[in-house]
C-alpha cells in the first residue's frame, strides 16, 4: 500500500474515532509489522470500534469472538461435522478463519480456549482432523483485555502474552474529543456508510516494504542496548527475550515507514518500546507489570549515540 | 567499562540487584552458577592452608564444601540451624583443644577456614555469601603468613580472581561465566600500576612482618656448631638450597669451592664442638692473591655464620669476622638475605697463630681411639716435620681403601678407630674426624672445619646454587710459616666428590636426593628454570628491604628520607594513575566516525548554551526542543538534526558528503 493510502486511512480512522490518532497509528503499524495487537482497558472506551474501523476500512473479513468462561476450542476453530450427503465427516471453520478476527475480553476464557487462538496466531495455520489449514492473509488478531475486573478470569501467561507484538491502552477521550463524540452521529452508522480506502493487497505490499526498510548498525546497537537494559535491571524478574527485539525492531520499522522515511531511529525504538515492553516485563518483588515509569528510567539510561 | 560501572554501583551500595536474590536466596536455591564460583573461589582459598592446619581441620573444612556442592548439584537440603551450631562448637572446642589457644596466626586461621565453610552452609542472604567471598580473600591473604614464595604468589591470582568472580557473578546473576571471569581480570590488571606503587613506595618493614618469635625460626636444617659420626651424612639426602652466590666474574672451579662454617676444634673422643674465637670488623688474616667478588643470597638458618667461600676479606659494616677466619653477620639470619663478599682463595691464614689456639688444636681426650694414637705414633716416627707426617698421614688414609657411603655403619665409642680399621666405610664427617685424630695424636695442630663443598650453576640464570647436600668436612693443618692448611681427608678417598659432586660420588648407592639422580636431566632441566624463577622472585621481591628501597629511590633522584614525602608521592602517583585510568576509559567512549564526531562537537556547542542533548535523547527530538529553544533559527536547527539523522541512521546510498552537514552546523549562532 503506498503511503497515501495509509495516511487517507488513518486521517478517516481518525474522523469516527476521535482523539485517538496516536493510538490508531500503533494499531495500524502493528498491522503493518505483522504482529497481534493487545488493548487492555475498561469496556466502552472504543475498542471494538477500533477494530471495526480497520476491519472496514481496508477491507478486511472481520470475526468478532466474545470470550466467555464456557467457551471451547472448538468454538474457535470450527468443528468436523458428519455429513449425511456424502458420508464424511465435513470440517466447519470456526470464526479464526478471518483476516482480523476481535477476541474480546479475552482472558475470560480458559487457558485451554485462549491457547487454541493464541496458537492459530502464533502459526497462522489450524489443524483439524489430522489436517492443516492456513488461515487468510493478511492474519491479524486484536484481543482485548479488562484489566479492572479480575474476578473469574484466567490472565493470561507471559508465554502467552509475548504472543502480542503492542499492548495498547486507549483510555478516556479528552474533553474536546467527547463533546465532539457526543454531539456527532452514532458511530456505527458514520462506519456503516464509509467506504474501504485501502486493500488488503495494499496492507501485504506495506508489510513487505515495512520489513525490506533500513536499519543502520548504530541503530542495532542503540537496540541491544535498550534490550541489555532491560536484562540488567535488578528491578525486573527477566528482560526482554529475543523475540521481543526482533518484534520491538519490526514495529519501529512500521512506524518509521508509517511516518514516511526510509530509515529507522531511535525516536522510532523509544516511541515502541513502551507498547513492546509493558506486557512483557514484571516486576521482582510481586511480579506485577511493569509502571510506565520504570520503562522511561529505563530508557533514559540508555545512552543514543 | 560499563558492566564495572554497574559492579561499582552495586559495590557501593547505589542499587541492590542481589536483593532480587534475597527473596529466594535461601541456601540450596543460591544460583548454581554462582554457587560454583563461591565454591571454587573457597576451594582455592583454603587447599594452601593444607600444607599447615591440622589434618584434621582441613578434612573438616573440604567436608563442609563438600556438602555445599551437594546442594548445589543434588539438591540435597540445606542442614538444619542446631546441627550447625553444634558443628561450630565442636570445631572451635577442637581448635582450641589442638592449640590450648585461640590467640595467634594458626588457631587464628584454623577457626577462619572452618567457619568459611559454615558461613556458606549457613549463608542465606547476599550479604552472607559477601562476607563468604571476603573471608576468602582474607585466607588468601593469610597463605602468605606462612610463605612467601613464588608458587603462593602464583596461587593467588586465580585464587583472587575466582573470588572477585564470585561477588561480580553475585551482582549480575544474568551474565556469563566468561563475562565475569573478565571482569574480574579487568579489574585485576587495574589494579595492577597501583599495585607496583604501593610495592615500590610503601614505607617497608625491616625483617619479615610475620616472623611472630613463637614459631618462625624453629626447626630450620642446616649445619650445626657440634659434628659428631651421622651428623653431616643427614643433610646429605636434603635437596633444599642452602644459599646462592652470583659471582661477578666466573666462578671459581669445583675443587676451590670451599665455604666456610663452623671451625670445630675441641674434641671429646666423639663428638667435635667449637671453640670460641674472638670477633672484629677486619679480616685476621692479610688478603693477598687473587680476589673474587660475589653477592651471597643465604637462606634463613637463624645462626650468625655466613658460609663465606675461603678465604673472605673485608666487606661491608654488616659483616665480622671470627679469628678463625669464618664471616659472621651481626644478627642470627631469620630471612633470607643478601651480603655482598668477597674472597682470597689463595691467602694465607694463621701464620702467626696464637699458642693457645694451637694448644686446643692439639688436644685429644687420652682414653679414646687407642688403635688411631698407636697408628699415629707409628707414622710420626723419625719424621723431622710436621709436614712429613702430614705426609705420610696423607699418604696411609690413600692406601687404607676407605670407602665414601652415605650410609656408613654406626658408630659409637671410639669412632676414629671403628672407622680406620673396621668398617672403613663412612661419609665426610668420619674422614675429617679421623684425620684430625691421627693428626692431633702425631702431635701436629689440627682442626675440623664444617660448612658446604661444591655448588652447581644453574645455567638459566648462572647464580651458583648450593643445596643442604652439598654440606661437607675437612680439616685444617698448622704448619709452621705456612700457617692453616686445607686438608680434604675425603677427597683421598672420593675425588670426585671435590670435582664432581656428591651425586657423581655416590652414584651406585641409589638412595641420592630425587632430583640429584642424573637420569632425570629433563627434569632437571626444568627445575633449574624454577629455581631461577623463583630466585629472581626472592632477589627483587621478597629481597627489596629498606636498604635497597632507599638506594632505588636515592637513584630515581628522590630521597625516601621522610615519612611525608614518600606519602606525598604515594598520593600523587595514585593520583595520576586514576586518571591516565580515566583518560583511558573516556578515549575508549571516543568515537571514530566522522559523522558521528561532528554531531558530539555539535552537541557540546550547544550544551555550552544551556541546550545540551540529554544522553538519551534521539536527534529529532533534541531537534525540536532546541527549535522551540531557540525559535529563530528552527529551521536550521531542525535541518541540521534532520541530516545528522539521515546520515547515521539513514541507508549508506543516502548518505550526503558530511562537509555540507558541518557547514550546517557552524552556521548555527550561538545566543
Amino acid at each position: 500500500m503506498p503511503l497515501h493510502h495509509a495516511n487517507r486511512l488513518l486521517e478517516t480512522a481518525g474522523r469516527i474515532i476521535l482523539g485517538k490518532e496516536r493510538e490508531l497509528r500503533l494499531a495500524l503499524a502493528c498491522l503493518v509489522a505483522r504482529g497481534h495487537l493487545l488493548i487492555e482497558d475498561v469496556p466502552g472506551v472504543g475498542k471494538t470500534t477500533l477494530a471495526h474501523v480497520l476491519a472496514r476500512l481496508i477491507g478486511l473479513q472481520f470475526q468478532r469472538i466474545q470470550f466467555t468462561s464456557d467457551l471451547l476450542p472448538a468454538d474457535i476453530l470450527g468443528v468436523s461435522i458428519f455429513d449425511r450427503a456424502t458420508s464424511a465427516f465435513r470440517f466447519h471453520p470456526g470464526p479464526v478463519f478471518a483476516q482480523l478476527i476481535l477476541a474480546d475480553e479475552i482472558n475470560r476464557a480458559t487457558p485451554k480456549t485462549q491457547s487454541a487462538l493464541l496458537e492459530a496466531m502464533e502459526e497462522r495455520q489450524v489443524t483439524a482432523d489430522g489436517e492443516t489449514l492456513a488461515l487468510p492473509e493478511p492474519f491479524f488478531v486484536i484481543a482485548t483485555q479488562n484489566p479492572a475486573h479480575q474476578i473469574g478470569t484466567f490472565p493470561l501467561p507471559e508465554s502467552q502474552l509475548d504472543r502480542f507484538l503492542l499492548r495498547i491502552r486507549l483510555g478516556y477521550p479528552d474533553r474536546a474529543a467527547e463533546r465532539a463524540l457526543l454531539m456527532g452521529e452514532d458511530r456505527r452508522e458514520l462506519l456503516e456508510r464509509q467506504p474501504a480506502v485501502a486493500s488488503p493487497a495494499a496492507l501485504l505490499e506495506l508489510q513487505h516494504a515495512a520489513q525490506r526498510l533500513h536499519v543502520s548498525a548504530a541503530l542495532i546497537d542503540y537496540v541491544q542496548a535498550l534490550l541489555g537494559a532491560t536484562r540488567n535491571d535488578p528491578e525486573l524478574v527477566s528482560g526482554l527475550s529475543p523475540r521481543a527485539g526482533l518484534g520491538l525492531l519490526a514495529a519501529a520499522r512500521a512506524w518509521a515507514l508509517l511516518d514516511g522515511r526510509d530509515h529507522v531511529l531511535p525516536e522510532d525504538v523509544q516511541t515502541l518500546f513502551p507498547h513492546v515492553a509493558a506486557h512483557r516485563l514484571h516486576l521482582a518483588g510481586d511480579g506485577r507489570p511493569v509502571p510506565p515509569a520504570t520503562l522511561v528510567r529505563m530508557m533514559q539510561a540508555v545512552a543514543v549515540r | 567499562m560499563s558492566r564495572i560501572r554497574a559492579w561499582l554501583a552495586v559495590a557501593l551500595g547505589r542499587s541492590h540487584p542481589a536483593d532480587g536474590l534475597a527473596s529466594t536466596a535461601q541456601a540450596a536455591t543460591l544460583d548454581r552458577r554462582q554457587a560454583v564460583w563461591l565454591l571454587a573461589a573457597a576451594v582455592l582459598a583454603v587447599a594452601p592452608h593444607g600444607l599447615w592446619l591440622p589434618a584434621w581441620v582441613h578434612a573438616l573444612c573440604l567436608l563442609l564444601l563438600g556438602w555445599r556442592g551437594l546442594i548445589v548439584w543434588q539438591g540435597t537440603r540445606p542442614p538444619p540451624t542446631l546441627l550447625l551450631l553444634a558443628v561450630a562448637l565442636a570445631a572451635a572446642v577442637g581448635v582450641r583443644l589442638e592449640f590450648g589457644h585461640f590467640f595467634g596466626k594458626d588457631p587464628g586461621v584454623a577457626l577462619l577456614a572452618l567457619l568459611l565453610g559454615l558461613k556458606l552452609l549457613e549463608a542465606r542472604r547476599a550479604r552472607d555469601i559477601r562476607a563468604a567471598v571476603l573471608l576468602c580473600l582474607f585466607l588468601q591473604l593469610a597463605v602468605f603468613l606462612e610463605d612467601q614464595s613464588l608458587a603462593v604468589a602464583a596461587l593467588a591470582v586465580p585464587g583472587t580472581l575466582t573470588a572477585l568472580s564470585a561477588l561480580i557473578a553475585l551482582s549480575d546473576p544474568a551474565g556469563r561465566a566468561r563475562e565475569h571471569l573478565r571482569t574480574a581480570g579487568l579489574l585485576l590488571v587495574h589494579g595492577l600500576p597501583f599495585l607496583l606503587v604501593f610495592f615500590v613506595l610503601f614505607p617497608r618493614v625491616q625483617g619479615p612482618l610475620w616472623g611472630l618469635p613463637a614459631d618462625a625460626f624453629s626447626a630450620r636444617t642446616g649445619l650445626s656448631e657440634t659434628m659428631s659420626p651421622g651428623s653431616i651424612s643427614e643433610l646429605g639426602t636434603s635437596g633444599a638450597i642452602a644459599f646462592r652466590a652470583a659471582f661477578a666474574g666466573p666462578p671459581p672451579p669445583p675443587a676451590q669451592r670451599y665455604w666456610r662454617g663452623p671451625i670445630l676444634t675441641d674434641f671429646d673422643g666423639r663428638t667435635w664442638s667449637a671453640a670460641p674465637a674472638t670477633e672484629a670488623e677486619t679480616p685476621f688474616h692479610a688478603p693477598t692473591g687473587r680476589r673474587l667478588d660475589y653477592v651471597l643470597t643465604l637462606e634463613a638458618h637463624n645462626r650468625r655464620w655466613l658460609l663465606a667461600l675461603d678465604y673472605p676479606g673485608a666487606a661491608g659494616p654488616a659483616v665480622r669476622f671470627t679469628s678463625d677466619h669464618r664471616a659472621l653477620s651481626l644478627r642470627p639470619v631469620q630471612s633470607r638475605s643478601r651480603f655482598t663478599l668477597n674472597a682470597y682463595p689463595d691467602a694465607r691464614i694463621g701464620l702467626d697463630e696464637s699458642p693457645a689456639v694451637l694448644a686446643a688444636a692439639t688436644r685429644l681426650p687420652a682414653d679414646s681411639n687407642p688403635r688411631s694414637r698407636e697408628l699415629a705414633a707409628r707414622l710420626a716416627a723419625g719424621a723431622s716435620s710436621h709436614a712429613e707426617i702430614l705426609a705420610r698421614v696423607i699418604a696411609h688414609m690413600r692406601g687404607a681403601r676407605l670407602t665414601y657411603t652415605l650410609r656408613p655403619p654406626l658408630l659409637d665409642r671410639h669412632a676414629a678407630d671403628r672407622f680406620l680399621f673396621d668398617t672403613q666405610r663412612g661419609f665426610c664427617e668420619h674422614f675429617a674426624s679421623a684425620f684430625a685424630v691421627l693428626m692431633r695424636a702425631a702431635g701436629v695442630p689440627t682442626r675440623v672445619v664444617t660448612g658446604y663443598q661444591g655448588g652447581e650453576v644453574n645455567p638459566v640464570d648462572g647464580y651458583l646454587v648450593v643445596r643442604q647436600s652439598d654440606a661437607h668436612a675437612w680439616a685444617e693443618v698448622w704448619l709452621d710459616g705456612r700457617g692453616w692448611l686445607r686438608v680434604d681427608p675425603t677427597a683421598l678417598a672420593a675425588p670426585e666428590r671435590i670435582e664432581d659432586g656428591l651425586a657423581a660420588a655416590l652414584a651406585a648407592e641409589g638412595e641420592l636426593p630425587f632430583m640429584l639422580q642424573a637420569d632425570m636431566d629433563w627434569l632437571r632441566g626444568a627445575r633449574h628454570r624454577w629455581e631461577a624463577l623463583s630466585n629472581t622472585w626472592n632477589q627483587y621481591v621478597l629481597g627489596y628491604n629498606p636498604e635497597r628501597q632507599r638506594e632505588l629511590l636515592s637513584r630515581l633522584g628522590t630521597a625516601g628520607d621522610s615519612a611525608a614525602k614518600l606519602a606525598g608521592l604515594l598520593a600523587g602517583l595514585s593520583a595520576a594513575l586514576l586518571l591516565v585510568l580515566y583518560a583511558w576509559a573516556v578515549w575508549q567512549r571516543r568515537t571514530t566516525d566522522p559523522v558521528q564526531r561532528a554531531w558530539e562537537r555539535f552537541c557540546a556547542r550547544m550544551a555550552r548554551a544551556g541546550l545540551g542533548r540529554e544522553s538519551w535523547e534521539g536527534p529529532l527530538a533534541y531537534g525540536e526542543r532546541l527549535a522551540a529553544a531557540l525559535p529563530e533559527q528552527a529551521h536550521a536547527l531542525r535541518a541540521v538534526c534532520a541530516d545528522y539523522a539521515r546520515l547515521r541512521y539513514g541507508a549508506a546510498g543516502t548518505r550526503d558528503p558530511l562537509r555540507a552537514l558541518e557547514q550546517q552546523m557552524n552556521e548555527i549562532r550561538l545566543p
